[in-house]
């Protein structure tokens, strides 16, 4: 009935007001890319975020939009769908609204398996109140808040997810356009709650801070692609991940060398997906992609299915109201 | 043939008391059934304890149910209650100092050990230290005949023993002259599987009954009367606040022809909402249960965002937790009902009593200038109305709004006449499309004149997409604003949008005496009934004095003030340090009289009786009563 629509179909009106440089234009961008090539329709697609430099994505969006409060997006995006399970709905979120303020809802939202996609734009740092520690900085992180650097361990979003029960679980790099792409459309055509961590540049208060992996010249050695039946290997093709039975851990291998030792991706194993996440440079490389996709019954299927009548009105309160015993007088 | 010791009475209040595993709870309600059926008024009053199952015996494990029936108008439980059953001595000792002079007590005997004695804090037997002197004994050794009762159906002793709550009902049923046969329908259908459960209450209940018979040759067994009640012609059931406002709110539903979807918490004392609502399915109601307060909130306006009816619920407690949620739907614009339960405070204070101290809460309780419409049940059965009356103005006017009700209303059940459904008016809302050719966008903030409420676009709608959120919005077009004019102009819309609801609803009137006078007693919420009682009782003796009980608290109704000034003294009973008080100063510029108790215990009509004659008797000029006044000895 309508036009195929395009990247700048998606495209609102509105003035963008991140910061000159920062990684969530290049997201916007694939984001707007993403729905175009998936089909998305305008009227269909809702975007819910809470606050922060992320959550102003839905007014760059030319679809519905919710910014709602802090760190509840994913509790108002459970409502929506719970209404209108037909809805295509993606919640944006950052470390700080996703995991510290609202790390309660994602959980849950996790847990419950809600059907909308989740973008977790982690840049280590809150950048909206101007640059204090975040609950993924890293220990030592100097800002305002910690001018003798956080003392703090990190939450590792990913780890966190799996724990909480999520079926799908990516990773990418904010200008990384084909992953980030690739994850984007993956996680559209998931069934469930899909959770996508990407790794987002704040130019103005924690920069540079995935360069070590994220930087073009570090991209072979330090990032690992993976993609489910097709073995784990990064450095061209060079090195492989290997599971040592005697530390029931991940090493890295010569691929050619011992390339019958080479693991090959299974997105199903939460094992491995355990291992994959849990990598830490510079022993081993950043696994980017899908790391664990494993469809379940989504919230909206139970709650349709277990419900009465499908939210249907079969019944009349009248005769509900004659349910329990009655009397006539007069 | 009546004995000398038989009671005969325009009412009676009679209170069940045992361990909170005795069953108390479900044998008023029982009780109950059969009273509504025998044609009686009724007004009930569970009291139980927040422990599920204290340690047995003990004076805080006491669970309680009373429940005032009869011929006149009952709309309280009743101040003092005329017949007790006490199934230990605990609820013996805790009990006690509410009876009325001469009550007639039933004990069960066999719970009279020295160790259950000791447990209430007994250092000598009440039944010979003279302590029951000038009360009315009927002892029973009531589980030791419950077990006699029982003993061909094979339960084990603790299950045997469980059937004492319906041996004792037997024998309350007939000194009432009741009929079992409800009860044993209802057996029937709750234990439909499980017979040697069903068979052996079942000869609890006969066992008890026939006990009063055999008592009565002997002259030991008193005969309870109160004649039947004038009720107006119609069809009716008991319902208690819990239920009526769920049907209340798929009432509303209805009448929207929209979805409801409650989003909750569990918390005492409003989980029976979300209960009841959750077997209401095919009403087109659906529960989510959230992971916490905050997401009950903001689910609930995910889902009016998308065109339900979105409806979160919660006491005191859960309901600070959802004020920032709330003040999202303020500025976004969405309807929402916010239900509260209100029990005691603060903190986590008292789940299990009753209140009325989150009206700062509902009227003042949030950042910023964010005011809202705010309405109050006043009896069980008047939470259907005001459940339907909260959703319409939450779709008419495009905002949320508080409906307060309380652990009293929540609990406490009364005859209902049924409503004529097809009587009550559609609840519209207003909607927008976008024509062909047309950026309808332009039109999405083209508020109603009446209300300036916006339509309700939701998402799906074509080619009408666009953005709502927490922050500032521009009056006309709805995106984001930092300007200084537009915050005071939407400031000033908000303030407007909630004024404007007084247009909807209707002038103030009088419940009970005439429309001015020397004295009008002005109450909101669950304390109608004894207010009213109050009245009555003392409009023979002194005229001139009214009363008044607000639905609308916010807006209050247009008239208020004029009504309000023609008495000479306004009295503002509460369950509260002053709330209502001080909403009426601050609107009205008046200067009630406050009469306050916060006890975790409802008003005594007799409370209330007092504090009218004392204030009618005192000096004119003064209306400023100190505080302590209104609290008990």
């Amino acid at each position: 009935m309508s036009a195929v629509l395009t990247a700048r179909d998606f495209a609102s009106e509105q003035e963008v007001r991140w910061c000159p440089g920062c990684g969530d234009y290049a997201i916007l961008k694939a984001v707007t890319r993403a729905l175009a090539d998936v089909g998305a329709t305008r009227e269909n697609t809702v975007f819910v975020s809470g606050i922060g430099c992320s959550s102003r994505f839905p007014y760059y969006i030319e679809s519905y939009g919710f910014h709602t409060i802090h760190g509840r997006a994913p509790a108002v995006a459970t409502g929506l769908k719970l209404a209108r399970p037909e809805l295509d709905v993606w919640v944006v979120t950052g470390d700080g609204d996703g995991l510290s303020i609202g790390g309660n809802h994602l959980l849950h939202a996790l847990r419950r398996n809600v059907g909308f996609k989740i973008l977790l734009f982690n840049n280590e740092v809150y950048g909206l109140t101007k640059g204090q520690y975040s609950p993924t900085s890293r220990p030592g992180t100097r800002s305002p808040s910690t001018p003798s650097g956080s003392f703090e361990a990190a939450v590792s979003p990913c780890e966190f997810a799996l724990g909480a029960g999520a079926r799908f679980i990516a990773r990418a790099i904010d200008v990384d356009k084909q992953g980030l792409g690739a994850v984007l459309e993956a996680a559209h055509a998931h069934q469930g709650a899909s959770f996508v961590e990407i790794f987002q540049n704040c130019i103005v208060y924690n920069e540079d801070v995935f360069e070590s992996f994220a930087g073009k010249e570090h991209a072979a050695e330090r990032q690992l692609h993976v993609e489910h039946g097709k073995p784990l290997v990064f450095a061209d093709g060079a090195r492989g991940l290997a599971f040592n039975v005697a530390t029931m851990s991940l090493e890295v291998v010569d691929a050619s060398a011992e390339a019958e030792r080479v693991l090959v991706h299974d997105e199903t194993n939460s094992t491995v997906a355990k291992l994959l996440i849990s990598m830490k440079e510079p022993d081993f490389p950043v696994a980017l992609g899908v790391i664990y996709r494993k469809p379940a019954k989504t919230f909206e299927q139970g709650f349709y299915s277990s419900h009465a009548t499908g939210m249907k009105r079969t019944a009349k309160v009248a005769d509900a109201l004659r349910k329990t015993s009655t009397w006539w007088v007069g | 043939m009546e004995g000398s010791q038989d009671i005969f009475a325009e009412s009676i209040v009679v209170r069940f008391a045992g361990d909170s595993g005795d069953g108390v709870q479900l044998m008023g309600t029982q009780f109950v059934a059969a009273t509504a059926l025998s044609g009686r008024d009724f007004a009930t009053f569970p009291d139980y304890p927040a422990e599920i199952r204290a340690p047995v015996g003990t004076t805080f494990g006491v669970s309680a149910y009373q429940i005032n029936l009869g011929a006149r108008p009952i709309t309280t439980a009743g101040d003092a209650p005329k017949v007790l059953v006490a199934f230990n001595p605990a609820a013996l000792r805790v009990n006690l100092p509410l009876l009325e002079d001469g009550a007639l007590i039933v004990l069960n005997t066999d719970s009279f050990s020295a160790r259950n004695l000791a447990k209430a804090g007994y250092s000598k037997d009440p039944r010979e230290s003279g302590e029951l002197d000038g009360y009315q004994l009927v002892e029973v050794d009531l589980t030791h005949m419950t077990l006699e009762a029982v003993k061909s159906f094979g339960l084990s002793k603790s299950d045997a023993g469980r059937c004492k709550n319906f041996w004792a009902l037997g024998l309350v049923l007939w000194m009432f002259g009741r009929e079992l046969e409800v009860i044993e329908d209802w057996l029937g259908k709750k234990f439909a599987k499980n017979e040697q459960v069903r068979e052996a209450n079942r000869a609890a209940l006969h066992a008890g009954h026939a006990y009063g018979e055999t008592a009565e040759l002997a002259a030991a067994m008193p005969h309870l009367k109160t004649d039947r009640a004038r009720f107006d012609p119609g069809e009716y059931r008991g319902v208690r606040g819990s239920e009526a406002l769920a049907l209340g709110l798929a009432a509303a539903a209805e009448l929207a022809d929209r979805p409801l979807v409650f989003c909750s918490y569990p918390i005492t004392p409003a989980s029976p909402i979300l209960h009841q609502l959750a077997r209401m399915g095919d009403l087109g109601v659906g529960i989510f249960q959230a992971e916490d307060e905050i997401a009950a909130a903001c689910a609930a306006i995910g889902a009016a965002y998308g065109g339900a009816i979105g409806v979160t619920s919660s006491s005191g407690p859960g309901v600070a937790l959802k004020t920032e949620a709330i003040g999202l739907a303020v500025n976004a614009e969405l309807p929402l009902v916010i239900v509260d339960s209100q029990r005691g405070g603060p903190s986590t204070g008292l789940p299990t009593k009753t209140e009325q101290s989150d009206l700062y809460l509902a009227v003042y309780g949030r950042n910023a200038d964010q005011p809202l419409p705010v309405v109050a049940a006043r009896s069980p059965s008047d939470c259907f109305e005001t459940a339907i009356e909260a959703v319409r103005i939450a779709l008419r006017h495009m905002t949320p709004v508080f409906l307060m009700t309380d652990g009293y209303l929540a609990n406490a059940a009364e005859p209902w006449r049924l409503p004529d459904l097809d009587g009550l008016e559609p609840i519209r809302t207003r909607s927008l499309e976008a024509a062909p050719g047309e950026d309808g966008r332009e039109r999405l903030f083209d508020r109603d004149p009446a209300t300036l409420a916006r339509p309700w676009v939701t998402p799906g709608t074509p080619d009408l997409m666009h953005r709502i959120g927490g922050l500032e919005k521009d009056i006309r077009t709805g995106h984001i604003s930092y300007e200084a004019d537009n915050h005071q102009a939407m400031t000033r819309l908000r303030a407007r949008k909630v004024e404007l609801v007084a247009d909807f609803i209707p002038d103030q009137t009088v419940e009970r005496g005439p429309d001015h006078g020397r004295l009008a007693l002005v109450g909101w919420g669950s304390t109608w009934g004894a207010i009213y009682q109050a009245v009555r009782q003392i409009e023979r003796t002194e005229p001139g004095v009214s009363h008044i009980h607000l639905r609308h608290i916010v807006p209050l109704p247009k008239n208020l003030r004029e009504l309000l000034e023609r008495f000479d003294r306004i009295v503002v009973p509460e369950m509260n340090n002053g709330q209502l008080a001080t909403v009426l100063r601050d609107k009205l510029g008046i200067e009630p009289i406050q009469f306050n108790k916060v006890s975790g215990q409802p008003f005594q009509v007799r409370e209330l009786v007092a504090f009218i004659r004392k204030t009618l008797a005192g000096d004119q000029a003064s209306n400023v009563v100190p505080m302590a006044q209104g609290e008990r000895s």
